[in-house]
């Protein structure tokens, strides 16, 4: 298989068939809470796919250049942790200054993203799967591609819902995870595509 | 001393983590496959929500407040990090099937959640009773889930191989839904509604 292929497995693989949140459950803290506006859902689908790009490209090196040949790797989680907290920081400093249109839109997003635990697991997978650097970047581009799109299609179902008539106790929480069961159910297709 | 048994009724009822102020659902929905990891990742929860609240608790006085969250986060870490390492050199199955969902507890709301809104205020003794109130409902939770997981799913029941139990007709056909993923978010949808219908937990 030439390396592009094995690539676009790779994204594919991360974006639709290992789902990070209808398979892997990671990130459904923003799933369940931003997915009632489309608008919002695609904001905060992008951020965190730009965090997990750059959480992806600072954490790699940082593991296999200083950590490791330190013998400091359990010192990761701590580290990771930091990293992704203060580039999280940065990156809301720096949209602040350069594009107020940008940043209102992700802005609000930004601080909820460092304790999104899609952007540690991203990090941490890519040092247990032993992926290197491209893989880990390709990786994370996928994840946060499956996650804006769950989070898309998601918002848009709970818009319908809004004016649905749904039994009582199902109203709010109790639809949306039938409603995630029903999107995992559909994903199930997906399986063995790669 | 009613004010310990109070904080301990607090977390597992009124504020309990799970059915009631939905935090921590990614380890809660992702291990509860079977019970074994359910009370495994009970106990790896506790010492980290009981040891970072103490510790949180003793230095609350000297945290400056604009660096409070990442003096969480770093005491959090480094709790994770020392049960990440006990689970691998003596529970090794354990440590596996729970994976990456073991230092993922430094960005579980939860904890991050108790340190910020209680620990950081109360006594020593309030706060440890808080986190044992707290694991007790997030144990209670994520039970009940990985029970009906894995009784529907697999067809039997077993106990850190303590003892296994078939039920008849469910062990040769089980309903493999439960076991997959979504049957995680079915079980708990399920069960939101029932808790509301009948009453027993009120949320939103």
């Amino acid at each position: 298989m030439s390396s592009f292929g094995t690539y676009f497995g790779l994204f594919l693989g991360m974006a639709l068939i290992n789902n990070f949140v209808l398979t892997k459950f990671l990130g459904l803290c923003p799933f369940f809470g931003v997915s009632k506006k489309l608008k919002s859902a695609f904001s905060m689908g992008i951020a965190v796919t730009f965090v997990m790009l750059i959480a992806s490209l600072a954490t790699w090196p940082i593991f296999y250049q200083i950590l490791e040949p330190r013998d400091l790797d359990y010192m990761k989680i701590v580290v990771f942790i930091l990293i992704i907290a203060s580039l999280v920081q940065i990156v809301e400093m720096s949209i602040k200054r350069t594009n107020v249109t940008l940043y209102n839109a992700l802005g609000i997003y930004l601080p909820l993203i460092t304790t999104n635990c899609a952007v540690l697991g991203v990090a941490l997978l890519n040092i247990q799967e032993s992926y290197n650097l491209m893989e880990s970047i390709v990786g994370a581009l996928g994840a946060g591609v499956g996650f804006t799109l769950v989070l898309c299609i998601m918002s848009g179902i709970r818009e319908r819902l809004e004016e649905c008539d749904i039994p009582k106790p199902f109203r709010g929480m109790p639809i949306a995870f039938m409603v995630a069961t029903m999107l995992g159910m559909a994903f199930l297709g997906f399986t063995g595509m790669v | 001393m009613s004010g310990i048994a109070e904080n301990f009724k607090n977390g597992v009822l009124v504020s309990n983590p799970v059915f009631v102020l939905l935090l921590g659902l990614c380890p809660t929905l992702a291990v509860s496959t079977s019970i074994d990891n359910a009370i495994g990742m009970t106990g790896a929860v506790l010492f980290v929500l009981l040891l970072s609240n103490i510790i949180v608790s003793i230095i609350r006085k000297w945290i400056p407040e604009s660096v409070r969250i990442p003096v969480f986060i770093v005491i959090i870490a480094t709790f994770v990090t020392i049960v990440d390492l006990i689970l691998k050199a003596y529970f090794p199955p354990l440590s596996k099937s729970l994976g990456i969902f073991v230092p993922l507890i430094v960005v579980n709301c939860i904890i991050l959640g108790r340190a910020e809104a209680f620990a950081s205020k109360n006594t020593i003794l309030d706060s440890a009773a808080d986190a044992f109130g707290i694991a007790t409902g997030f144990l209670l939770a994520i039970f009940i889930i990985s029970f009906i997981r894995e009784v529907l799913g697999s067809g039997k029941l077993a106990f850190f191989g303590l003892f296994e139990l078939s039920i008849p007709g469910l062990s040769t056909h089980p309903l493999s839904i439960f076991i997959l993923p979504m049957g995680a978010f079915m079980v708990i949808g399920l069960l939101l509604a029932l808790f509301r219908h009948t009453g027993v937990v009120r949320n939103e």
